[in-house]
């Protein structure tokens, strides 16, 4: 194919190298050495880790953690636009700011139906297995190029200000990829197991109602320890649900699939350890409670988990 | 004793350490425990660093983010709202999360996204609804408050609507399992069942945002031009 996933992998490792050459030489961050070490070591996994060993990659990750759990992430100054240097050149272009802006999702939508199948010779043009992320990553490239033209910047501005955005996500950054490692070393470890060997002991197996409580709480919860209810899913369907409610109750596999998996996003809405969707985006909002998207969530997420479990009790009896 | 990192986890979010470090201590404590040699435990966190890269796309929507908001972005779309008169930072929201469920439902799950959307479009444009409503000078906390509720809307948008939609990873990999453990099971019902969730998630999240609304006129009270005997 032209356009592999490493492809898009090496993008967001230069931006992030290019950022850090920025941090070390920025005089007003206090820890500009050991901020500009991690995001330099960060754009270096990004970059190359399809080509650094393992054992060497998870040493490198563990240096970034100590650097965070030491206070040496700090972050600088940026020599952002005034606000009157905004107003004026949003003056300028008014509306055509969206464009860019807009650009990416169209983009990207375009690329995920469009480009689909589509082939120059035997060879595929984009990445058939990551196709979302392939197309984004294009997207954002062709609505740079147009952002670029039309602000007439030099090349070296929006380096900038992704290092200005990055470093107001800081540690956050990571931390998706870091939960996604735990995951695996507690699959591995057999929490899973152990999980539901506990629900199925404590609930009461003749009643159906308790039965689907257990089930759908039961992956609310372990969703919310995992981070990830696709993590959550095997373990819960295979320890409470096969046996119980197909095995027992004869409940249609269909129905308490759907539903279960349902009440295990009703976790993910709830719990830190779904970083990219709960820690980044507050990070990214500057919110100053990195667990303001999960409160506000949690209302929504417990009502929705009520429905749920009314749902599937009510169509299996 | 494999659950002392899940403790772990739980006391370590209570207290407020950093995250990060948390989870690391958690994974090396995790695997210890379980008997694996150190350095497999390493090369464990090396792997699953690597495989999961993907979660770090959002850095390529920084550059060009980062370039707009340069010129004024987010000016310009509290601008354009401010001038809507029906806009309100719930209405705003409200119409993205409808649309980002929506989308997802007939599987395109990549019309959305927070640092492609919500940061640059959709909570400017919220905050500046609510600015044209009740002043430039809303307290901070609001401010934040309609942030964090554009970020939830496309959380919960995406979640629920995209198991509607039949070839997303969720329908295979319950497929998979059922298949492993040789129970009948078919795609296209799951996407069925899925659909009074998704319908229930559309009308509880926004009567929420409706409420936000009400909730935000309680505390700011009505028009803008009411703040003139501020005197205390």
């Amino acid at each position: 194919m032209f356009i592999s996933i490493e492809a898009v992998y090496v993008f967001l490792g230069l931006i992030t190298l290019l950022g850090s050459l920025y941090t070390f030489r920025d005089q007003k961050n206090p820890r500009r050495l050991t901020s500009g070490i991690f995001y330099f070591l960060y754009g270096i996994s990004l970059l190359l880790g399809s080509v650094i060993p393992p054992f060497i990659m998870g040493l490198l990750v563990i240096v970034m953690v100590i650097i965070v759990g030491a206070g040496g992430l700090k972050v600088g100054s940026y020599g952002e636009a005034s606000g009157e240097e905004r107003q004026q050149n949003r003056k300028r272009l008014g509306n055509w700011l969206f464009l860019p802006a807009l650009l990416i999702p169209i983009i990207t939508i375009l690329g995920t139906t469009g480009m689909k199948d589509v082939k120059i010779g035997e060879l595929f043009i984009l990445d058939q297995k990551n196709i979302t992320l392939v197309s984004l990553a294009l997207a954002t490239l062709i609505s740079l190029i147009v952002g670029v033209v039309m602000t007439k910047s030099r090349p070296m501005v929006p380096v900038k200000e992704s290092r200005r955005l990055l470093e107001a996500i800081g540690w956050a950054a990571v931390l998706p990829q870091m939960l996604a490692t735990l995951g695996t070393i507690f699959t591995s470890a057999g929490v899973g197991k152990v999980v539901s060997d506990v629900v199925s002991t404590i609930i009461p197996t003749h009643s159906l109602f308790w039965v689907v409580f257990a089930y759908c709480v039961g992956m609310a919860l372990f969703t919310m320890i995992m981070g990830n209810a696709f993590a959550a899913f095997p373990v819960m369907t295979a320890g409470i649900a096969v046996p119980l409610l197909i095995g027992q109750f004869g409940v249609d596999a269909n129905h308490l699939a759907a539903i279960g998996m349902f009440a295990g996003y009703c976790g993910t809405l709830m719990t830190p350890m779904a970083a990219n969707f709960n820690i980044v985006p507050a990070a990214l909002l500057d919110l100053k409670d990195k667990n303001h998207v999960i409160r506000v969530q949690v209302p929504t997420a417990l009502i929705l988990l009520g429905f749920n479990i009314a749902l599937l009790y009510f169509i299996s009896l | 004793m494999v659950l002392i990192g899940v403790a772990i986890v739980i006391i370590g979010f209570i207290v407020r350490l950093n995250p990060l470090l948390v989870v690391t201590v958690a994974g090396l404590v995790t695997g210890l425990v379980a008997k694996q040699p150190l350095y497999d435990i390493i090369e464990q966190f090396g792997k699953a660093f690597t495989t999961n890269r993907y979660m770090a796309i959002f850095i390529a929507t920084l550059p060009v983010i980062g370039l707009l908001e340069r010129y004024g972005l987010r000016e310009q779309a509290e601008s354009v709202v401010a001038k809507i008169k029906a806009a309100t930072a719930g209405r705003i929201i409200n119409v993205y999360f409808i649309i980002r469920e929506v989308a997802a439902v007939f599987g395109l799950t990549s019309i959305g996204g927070h640092a492609q959307m919500v940061r640059p479009l959709v909570a400017p444009m919220a905050e500046g609804a609510a600015e044209a409503k009740y002043g430039k000078d809303i307290p901070d906390d609001v401010r934040q408050k309609i942030r964090a509720h554009s970020a939830a809307a496309d959380n919960i948008g995406v979640f629920f609507g995209e198991d509607v939609f039949i070839a997303i990873g969720a329908i295979l990999l319950m497929k998979g399992f059922f298949d492993q453990n040789n129970i009948p099971s078919d795609p296209l019902q799951m996407a069925m069942w899925a659909i009074p969730t998704a319908i229930a998630a559309l009308i509880v999240h926004s009567i929420r945002l409706n409420m936000l609304d009400r909730s935000l006129d309680r505390r700011l009270g009505k028009p803008k031009s009411n703040s003139v005997g501020k005197g205390e």
